[in-house]
């Protein structure tokens, strides 16, 4: 099946969930990212129930502070 | 407010664009923005926002200049090293630009003062650049509240994002995206993970465009996107953000009623 992530085409060799595509992109930790499935923000619960479909389009959004030290 | 020559010549590119000529630059001269830390980003956008013309800008910054900041806070200089930034700051702003009145807050914003910093000059647009999110998630919270557009923004190691949030515009704001603060260690700090220098260029300047496109209403701005940038591919995308009705400060139901001090700065040395 081929989803979209980040805008990027990705081939999933079986259906997984959104907790399992975490770890398929190499996110260490569940709270390093917000998940966007087809323009909607999921809320972090859902994500083990949330199975990834065919054409899905998703958005990794990553925390990024940065800016000024000791602020 | 009449032109004297040496703003007519020093706005004078400003001024031939017909989509800001006399009068956009008298709204720029009228307008107030406050940049909340003066770092990496906050330093280029007070810089371009100062040579623009904006006449009121606010400068919120507790922290002296250190030797390690000058790799990228390119609104001190090496004279400056142990000055306090608000201070480094304003003198830049006063060299570059005497039209522009820099008023300084020498403090770390908190859930008690970031209100009647924000209210103090009734700052037009308010652009974040700090880096912790204890500060991040208090300015949006804050802004939502006082009903305030601002630019929200993040750089590390080679990437970096932002946002613009304008209120009463069905705007999602940065607690929309992310609802709560990363955990401790989730999320590696500046100083742990490096950030090359010229990323705070790059996306503190497309604060500083925001704020100018939102005074003079010009065009798109970025409400209702996440703009990323990744300078090892060259790439920035725009990623569509709807308004998220659970969202604890903007949403149908918010739970948040007063704002939030989180825990000490991720980045701090
Ligand atoms: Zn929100």
């Amino acid at each position: 099946m081929t989803i979209r992530v980040n805008g990027e085409e990705k081939l999933l060799e079986k259906e997984v969930n959104i907790l399992e595509l975490l770890t398929l992109q190499e996110v260490k930790m569940v709270e390093m990212v917000s998940v966007e499935l087809n323009g909607e923000i999921l809320d972090r619960d859902d994500f083990e129930t949330t199975l990834v479909k065919e054409n899905d389009a998703i958005e990794l959004l990553y925390f990024m502070g940065g800016g000024s030290f000791g602020f | 407010m009449d032109f004297n020559e040496a703003q007519i010549e020093r706005y004078s590119r400003h001024i031939i664009l017909s989509e800001v000529g006399v009068e956009g630059q008298q709204k720029l001269l009228e307008s107030k923005v406050l940049i909340i830390g003066t770092g990496g980003l906050g330093a280029p956008a007070a810089m371009f926002l100062a040579a623009a013309g904006v006449g009121t800008i606010g400068l919120v910054d507790a922290d002296s200049v250190d030797l390690s900041n000058l790799q990228r806070q390119i609104i001190h200089q090496t004279k400056d090293v142990g000055k306090l930034k608000v201070v480094s700051g304003k003198e830049t702003i006063n060299e570059m630009n005497p039209d522009v009145n820099v008023i300084t807050y020498h403090t770390f914003v908190n859930a008690s003062n970031i209100l009647e910093i924000i209210k103090d000059q009734d700052y037009d647009f308010i652009i974040d650049g700090t880096d912790n999110f204890g500060a991040k998630f208090l300015i949006n919270d804050a802004c939502v509240i006082a009903k305030k557009p601002f630019s929200h923004a993040g750089i590390i190691r080679f990437n970096g994002q932002l946002t613009t949030y304008i209120p009463d515009n069905n705007t999602p704001c940065y607690r929309c995206m992310f609802k709560e603060p990363p955990p401790e260690g989730a999320v590696p700090t500046c100083r742990e993970a490096g950030v090359l220098g010229v990323m705070g260029g790059v996306i503190g300047t497309l604060q500083a465009t925001e704020a100018i496109k939102y005074i003079l209403g010009l065009g798109e701005t970025l409400a209702g996107y996440l703009m990323t940038y990744d300078a090892i591919k060259m790439e920035f995308r725009k990623i569509k953000i709807k308004h998220n009705a659970k969202c604890g400060i903007c949403g149908d139901e918010p739970s948040i009623q007063e704002l939030i001090d989180y825990k000490p700065p991720v980045c701090s040395l």
